[in-house]
């Protein structure tokens, strides 16, 4: 049964990512002999960055295509829901309902204006405002975990409107297990 | 208002480490003061690896306050008392001229001799010698810098200073916290991760520097050792573990903690690991900087519906609203005791964001930043001066500097991919 876990289209984004990373390096990195301190948690192995979607996902996929929906997106130093996204979060609440074992990391990212520590005090708003939503709706808090972004990891690259209301966002992750 | 576009190309400079930022200076005062800073006399064979002069004339330029003959300009270019013809330097219509001699005095020891003379009265006002290997030139350079700055304009100079920075590749998938000299030289890359480093704090011994690491699991705040480079974890509470500040002591840090349900600002004793929570309130506070006496913090909060800056006292938790002008109002630093604030403001929804300073005691907002976009991160000289911040400049994160006054500007972008996140360090001597 284990081989039912599917990798989905996320493995070809981390392959995309890989070849972008690889090209990137020469411009990164800085110029000077001086030891460098590598981060910490370099140590551990890289969890890859893939969504793992399991059968049951891939079924109620199926059954309700707004689960296939797992980004929700905020107004400009708001962290409120707007109502286009409550049938996209109900059917997420749903599931949730029907499969106690799920767990979803709830990502909150803000655009880059205004201050990198105020952003990352307003993600964590646009991540707890859906988290709270999903308990409303039945989902048990066990389920949730909510980790702020900031504006630190854009979803679009470039300064302005249309990269910016991309990136005010709640990202839905569903963990594997 | 004068305005001089002047390139220094830094990395012909550098000793050792290819210098990764570049200054352009973009704005002087309109009063600037005309000063010679003639080339060092230096009798030796091969050419010196730093050029003293350079580095002084690059210094003196770019505080704004000085206007620099160059050398070329120079009708000679004496070394000794003697030599120096002050009807010439007035014919140049020079206030202020600064000559000086390197000498080897043994096998790699120099000793660097110069005098400061006042044109106009034909004296000399300040001399000193100063003594160090070839690897300490830049630190005589800038010696001699902050000593003639403070000789003509009593403000304690600031050229002797590191600051912090944090360097990004486009993909934004390296992340490098580098110190530097305040002119961008002698860059050290002290800590490198695939993760995002933000919000680097100097301890005010200039010896460790406090930032946040963004994991894949969120923000956690380690404090690091520069002298021996190891870094502890202080913070990994669940939730947001951020924003990072050294009391004036040293001995504490303030920062932000979200592990109730909301972002707070607390101070943990380094040494007793004992923590206090100084803020309570369901909107967003963060941002936390500490007044001069120890006893107060200043902080953002949202609890009047949009960003502005607050002050707390961290004993009794009275809290008091500092700003009131403007849409928002962020991450303040201050600057001259307390006397002024320095934040990012925007002045009305949709505005542009800009760094502002505000006199505490008059309450007067004043705009400083106009050239730049997105302006953010102020951090400020410790003499007071000048501001240094992060920007979008050509679609490029750079760092950029004003004066407190906004008359001096000048633009500190990195040779290749971003820099963000700039923090100048304490006085070191």
């Amino acid at each position: 049964m284990q081989l039912n876990k599917l990798f989905a289209v996320s493995l070809l984004s981390v392959a995309i990512m890989g070849c972008a990373s690889g090209g990137g390096t020469e411009e990164g990195t800085s110029s000077t002999e001086t030891v460098v301190e590598e981060s910490q948690t370099q140590a551990v192995p890289e969890s890859p960055d893939v969504d793992v979607v399991t059968e049951e996902q891939v079924q109620a996929q199926a059954e309700n295509p707004l689960l296939k929906q797992t980004l929700v997106y905020f107004g400009y130093d708001r962290a409120e829901i707007r109502p286009e996204f409550k049938d996209v979060l109900n059917a997420h609440a749903e599931y949730l309902v029907a499969n106690p074992q799920a767990r979803i990391v709830l990502e909150g990212h803000c655009d880059e204006r205004g201050t990198v520590e105020y952003n990352l005090a307003l993600g964590e708003r646009r991540a707890n405002i859906v988290k709270r939503y999903l308990i409303v709706q039945g989902a048990n808090p066990r389920q949730l975990e909510s980790v702020s972004f900031g504006e630190e990891r854009p979803a679009m690259v470039g300064s302005n409107d249309s990269s910016w209301a991309k990136n005010r966002r709640t990202e839905i992750k569903y963990q594997a297990r | 208002m004068m305005r001089v576009y002047f390139w220094l190309c830094l990395m012909l400079l550098s000793v050792s480490a290819r210098a990764e930022l570049t200054i352009e200076i973009t704005q002087g005062i309109a009063s600037s003061i005309p000063i010679s800073v003639v080339p060092m006399k230096w009798s030796g064979a091969k050419a010196l690896p730093v050029n003293l002069g350079d580095i002084v004339r690059s210094d003196l330029e770019r505080s704004g306050h000085f206007s620099v003959l160059k050398p070329d300009d120079m009708l000679s270019h004496p070394s000794q008392e003697e030599d120096v013809y002050f009807r010439d330097w007035r014919l140049l219509k020079q206030e202020y001229v600064v000559i000086g001699e390197v000498k080897l005095t043994s096998a790699d020891k120099y000793q660097f001799r110069y005098q400061l003379f006042d044109v106009f009265n034909e004296r000399e006002i300040l001399t000193q010698t100063l003594t160090g290997k070839v690897s300490q030139f830049r630190d005589i350079a800038h010696r001699v810098s902050d000593a003639i700055y403070e000789q003509l304009t009593g403000i304690r100079g600031a050229f002797s200073t590191k600051i912090a920075y944090v360097t990004t590749n486009s993909l934004r998938t390296r992340f490098n916290l580098a110190i530097a000299d305040s002119d961008g030289a002698r860059e050290k890359v002290v800590m490198s991760s695939k993760y995002s480093i933000f919000s680097p704090a100097w301890s005010p011994d200039g010896k460790r520097l406090a930032y946040v690491l963004l994991e894949d699991t969120g923000s956690k705040v380690y404090v690091q050792d520069l002298s021996t480079g190891k870094k502890q974890l202080v913070s990994a509470n669940k939730g947001i573990n951020s924003a990072p500040a050294f009391s004036p002591d040293g001995n504490k840090l303030a920062l932000v903690l979200s592990k109730d349900g909301n972002p707070e600002i607390y101070v943990v004793d380094l040494a007793t690991r004992h923590w206090l929570r100084v803020t309570n309130h369901y909107a967003i506070d963060t941002e936390p900087n500490w007044m001069p006496d120890g006893k107060h913090i200043i902080f953002t909060s949202g609890r009047a519906g949009k960003p502005q800056i607050y002050r707390v006292n961290i004993e009794s938790g009275y809290i008091e609203r500092l700003t009131f002008e403007g849409n928002y109002n962020a991450r303040a630093r201050l600057a001259q005791d307390g006397r002024f604030l320095v934040m990012v403001h925007q002045s009305a929804k949709g505005e542009p964001f800009h760094i502002a300073s505000m006199d505490l005691t008059r309450g007067l907002l004043q705009i400083l930043t106009s050239d730049t976009f997105l302006d953010e991160s102020p951090s400020v000289s410790p003499n007071g001066v000048m501001v240094m911040y992060a920007a979008k400049y050509n679609k490029r994160s750079i760092l950029a500097a004003v004066s407190v006054d906004g008359d001096v500007k000048f633009l500190v972008p990195s040779k290749s991919g971003d820099v963000r996140e700039p923090a100048w360090g304490p006085y070191l001597n």
